[in-house]
């Protein structure tokens, strides 16, 4: 089992990169990724929320959905408990420890919205059938850490084409996304790891 | 143009594109658009949410509290995806396998919160679903064509027809079908967009150089979703900016108007003389 939670770590960090194989969260990736801090801190706040959404979820789904029947309204559930959990996290956080608030605060609103959190908590069901729970904790922070990873490379080569003399017609989001088009190469070199 | 149901829908189709005009919903646009059949069949089940949650909150719209709106929007959204999920999944399966994960994700489509929260909030049903079915279609054509580009170049078909693949010793260039090829052709077409000046027109926040924001305010997402505050923001920011060309444009009217009563007070005098 703990080699199975290693390949599940690499699988969704590098090999099937939520951002860069999977097309999962790509608003934030093209908006926040402007300066290395800023993308540093998405990125923390995105495993934070990530993880905790993928054990909350697959809890949920193994508790009451399963029991019940009722496991066809996974979507609507799920993307209310990402909703409902975001602000709770955010509340938490915000009582019991202000410097981590501080630092995440202001990226988590913009969360609720990032398609990898459901995405992540879809698949996680979707894919796994036995120890469902800790398989989909580790997916989840492999996945999160997989996006940490990109958003924090891109916003490094970002800061660094800012000063280059690009075609008028390039500069701003077409340059950005033939970047991540490059990165997204790159990325596929991984595809035989696993 | 009079009728004001048709130019919804014209609306959605070309003015305000929400692929080429509004940037809205990328995550679908660069992951399912492999082929044409792909780009379509996502199309239309986005379509039919949208038509469905636009008539139903439209509908809604004076009876869902203020401070609730979001939560309620979801729900009725999330209801109207699990349905077209199940009826795919029975009746065209093919095309359910192919699309996969994508399916559901339909619930965070920034096209759909966008147009529920910009449009059909404010708007009678009818009107809405018409709002609806533009922007549905709109979307449909766009990642079509998406679809097509990459399905024409990555495997030499369109439609499944084979085109270019019955040149003898025709090689595909794959990378075009692989996960790169679509943020490169995105990257041509939004550069062609930008070659065009088929800008957005303050119905998206690309451009408005809010800096208050984490993100600039360049991320697609702000609009519309759940960030309402985001939004309110940008619009502050868009208005004081229209305010001041508008102070702009006053002030040198004025002068003009004070140039010209000059002049014709000259004129006058010379007149006299």
């Amino acid at each position: 089992m703990f080699s199975q939670i290693i390949i599940i770590l690499i699988s969704a960090a590098l090999v099937n990169n939520v951002l860069m194989s999977q097309f999962l969260g790509l608003c934030p990736f093209l908006g926040v990724s402007k300066q290395v801090d800023t993308a540093m801190g998405m990125g923390a706040a995105v495993i934070f929320v990530i993880t905790i959404a993928s054990a909350v979820c697959s809890c949920i789904y193994l508790a009451i959905l399963v029991p019940l029947n009722l496991t066809y309204l996974n979507t609507i559930v799920f993307i209310l408990v990402i909703a409902c959990l975001v602000q709770v996290v955010e509340t938490i956080l915000k009582k019991a420890m202000p410097s981590l608030y501080k630092a995440l605060g202001i990226y988590l609103p913009l969360i609720t919205t990032n398609c990898a959190v459901l995405g992540v908590a879809l698949s996680n069901v979707q894919n796994y059938t036995d120890h469902l729970v800790l398989y989909s904790i580790f997916n989840g922070l492999g996945s999160s850490a997989g996006f940490a990873i990109s958003i924090t490379l891109m916003a490094g080569i970002r800061e660094r084409i800012r000063t280059n003399d690009i075609i008028p017609s390039f500069r701003g989001q077409p340059i950005v996304l033939v970047t991540a088009g490059l990165m997204a190469i790159a990325f596929c070199g991984f595809a035989g790891v696993i | 143009m009079k009728n004001k149901y048709i130019d919804a829908i014209y609306n959605g189709l070309i003015r305000e594109n929400p692929t080429f005009v509004l940037q809205l919903g990328m995550c679908p646009t660069l992951a399912v658009t492999t082929s044409g059949i792909n780009g379509i069949g996502m199309g239309l089940s986005t379509t039919v949410v949208l038509m469905l949650s636009n008539l139903f909150i439209g509908m809604l719209r004076n009876v869902i509290p203020d401070r609730v709106r979001i939560p309620a929007y979801i729900v009725i959204i999330a209801s109207f995806v699990t349905v077209v999920d199940l009826l795919l999944q029975a009746y065209v399966p093919t095309l359910y396998s192919a699309l996969g994960i994508y399916i559901p994700l339909i619930v965070v489509n920034c096209i759909i919160f966008g147009r529920a929260e910009a449009f059909a909030s404010k708007n009678p049903p009818i009107l809405s679903f018409c709002d609806g079915i533009g922007m549905g279609l709109g979307f449909t054509w766009a990642i079509t064509c998406i679809g097509l580009v990459r399905e024409f170049l990555g495997a030499g078909t369109l439609f499944n027809v084979p085109v270019l693949s019955r040149i003898p010793g025709f090689e595909p260039i794959s990378i075009f079908i692989m996960a790169p090829g679509a943020f490169f052709v995105l990257s041509v077409l939004t550069a062609l967009m930008v070659k065009f000046r088929m800008t957005p027109n303050g119905q998206s926040n690309i451009g408005s150089g809010c800096e208050t924001l984490v993100c600039g305010g360049d991320c697609a997402a702000c609009y519309g979703s759940v960030l309402a505050d985001n939004r309110d923001k940008i619009d502050a920011a868009n208005a004081e900016a229209a305010a001041k060309k508008a102070a702009e444009k006053a002030a040198k009217a004025a002068a003009a108007k004070a140039a010209k009563a000059a002049k014709a007070a000259a004129e006058a005098g010379k007149a006299e003389k």
